[in-house]
């Protein structure tokens, strides 16, 4: 085999990797919530399907595929149809940023393990993380109902109290790793993750995250209880299947980002880099589910002043003085 | 607020372990159902025959008229209920034909997975009842 096709090739199997791993990981970590947050509540969670309900992932996809696609008579239909996708996608497209692991060696060639390792990492991170709220708000938009326009419009007024803080956070990290691109970021923590080198940044980003992904303390935009379902209280059948897996792909995403930024991404002993990396991410997730299973819903105004009057000063201070002590030190 | 935050916390922790859950996995595990409770009804037999003497109280008392009893006498010249019939889909379940029987023949159990697939089938006749 010429060594261009050899390339092609290891490239494409990344690719469908990635792509598999990503997507099985979001069905089971579907699974992996309920049962979760059964057990919190005292009850079993869904363990009729296959062995300890393994196969309930298959048959939620049969379920939601053998639905009736409906579309509201009033509902602006093009972009109806085209928002799940949206929110799915941008999701997914973020991964390919994120270093899961060590370079490979292989064929006597090596392979980053990273779909594409921008220079630019962080911004794109942070610009697909902004353009992923488009698919919720042009769903709830679209579909010309009361409860799914207040849970867009939420969505939106949460998008520009956490995005600050989130980006802010970051930069103290750019900063100590004099790049923004991902791995660089990653290979800058092989000695001591930037938890500890930045302890406060890590809880502004963490909670930052969670209100990006949406979940429970910051679930405005869904708040099943006031809003029926919030921007997708009209979808149903697959496209609603979209908006939910684009959630959860978001999830391990954003428990990625925390592991790169924080972490110190597949640095550790012992195991395998990706192995690291992979626990990581799932402890994120873990993390968040938990919480979901503990914290009643933020008010409305109560996140926007949190977002605006705590989280923002912090993180601003953090960049000062991180900035102060990088000049100090050298 | 953290105090608050990792209180929570430790509770839907504590819940996770596992032998906390609560749920009675239906089907396959029953609960043990009160001794007073009124399920479907039996007819109580004895030796020969059944213990009912065909005094007509229950289908008298009987609030939503689901007793049928057509009474007869046997050879030895006794009276028996030639048909003894309850109507399940009519009946309430509310134990007035067991308070009122004068002899205790007739009883309630704890039966109450009563689903069927025919109307016909919920006409329960003396032998069911006294299977049952």
């Amino acid at each position: 085999m010429t060594d261009p096709l050899l390339s092609l090739a290891l490239i494409l199997a990344k690719l469908i990797a990635v792509f598999g791993v990503i997507l099985t990981l979001a069905a089971y970590l579907v699974l992996a919530e309920r049962k979760l947050l059964a057990r919190m509540q005292l009850r079993y969670g869904p363990n009729r399907v296959g062995p300890f309900g393994m196969m309930q992932p298959l048959a939620d996809v049969i379920k939601l595929l053998t639905k009736e696609d409906f579309v509201p008579a009033t509902a602006d239909k093009w972009l109806f149809l085209i928002a799940p996708g949206l929110s799915a996608v941008t999701a997914l497209l973020t991964f390919a940023v994120v270093p899961f692991g060590p370079p490979l060696e292989i064929f006597g060639k090596t392979l980053p393990l990273v779909v594409i390792d921008l220079n630019v990492g962080v911004l794109y991170f942070l610009g697909l993380s902004s353009l992923a709220v488009y698919g919720m708000a042009l769903g709830g938009w679209a579909s010309n109902s009361k409860y799914s326009l207040l849970g867009s419009i939420r969505g939106l007024s949460q998008l520009i109290s956490y995005e600050l803080s989130m980006g802010l956070a970051i930069v103290p990290v750019v900063m100590m790793a004099r790049s923004f691109s991902l791995t660089e970021i990653v290979m800058a923590q092989e000695k001591i993750p930037y938890l500890l080198l930045n302890p406060l940044a890590f809880p502004i980003f963490l909670i930052s995250v969670l209100a990006e992904s949406k979940r429970i303390p910051f679930d405005l935009p869904e708040a099943e209880n006031e809003l029926v379902g919030g921007f997708h209280t009209e979808y149903s059948g697959m496209r609603f299947g979209l908006f939910f897996v684009g959630e959860y792909i978001n999830l391990i995403i954003l428990g990625s980002m925390v592991t790169v930024f924080f972490l110190g991404g597949w640095h550790g002993p012992w195991l395998p880099g990706v192995v690291w990396f992979a626990l990581k991410v799932l402890a994120i997730c873990a993390f968040f589910i938990w919480v979901r299973g503990s914290m009643p819903r933020l008010r409305y105004d109560q996140l926007m002043h949190f977002g605006w009057k705590v989280l923002l000063p912090l993180s601003l201070l953090n960049v000062l003085v991180t900035g102060a002590v990088l000049l100090g030190m050298s | 607020m953290f105090k608050e935050f990792a209180k929570g916390l430790s509770i839907t922790l504590k819940h996770l372990l596992p032998g906390n859950c609560t749920t009675v996995q239906y089907p396959k595990q029953k609960l043990e159902m009160s001794p007073r409770f009124r399920g479907l009804h039996r007819l109580v037999p004895t030796q020969h025959r059944e213990k009912c003497v065909a005094c007509y109280l229950c289908p008298t008392v009987c609030p939503a008229k689901c007793i049928t009893v057509e009474s007869a006498e046997n050879e030895k010249g006794e009276k028996y209920p030639k048909v003894y019939e309850i109507d399940l889909l009519r009946c309430i379940f509310c134990g007035y034909c067991v308070e009122a029987c004068p002899v205790e023949a007739i009883e309630m159990t704890d039966a109450y997975e009563l689903a069927n697939f025919k109307r016909e089938d919920f006409n329960f006749d003396k032998e069911r009842l006294l299977k049952s």
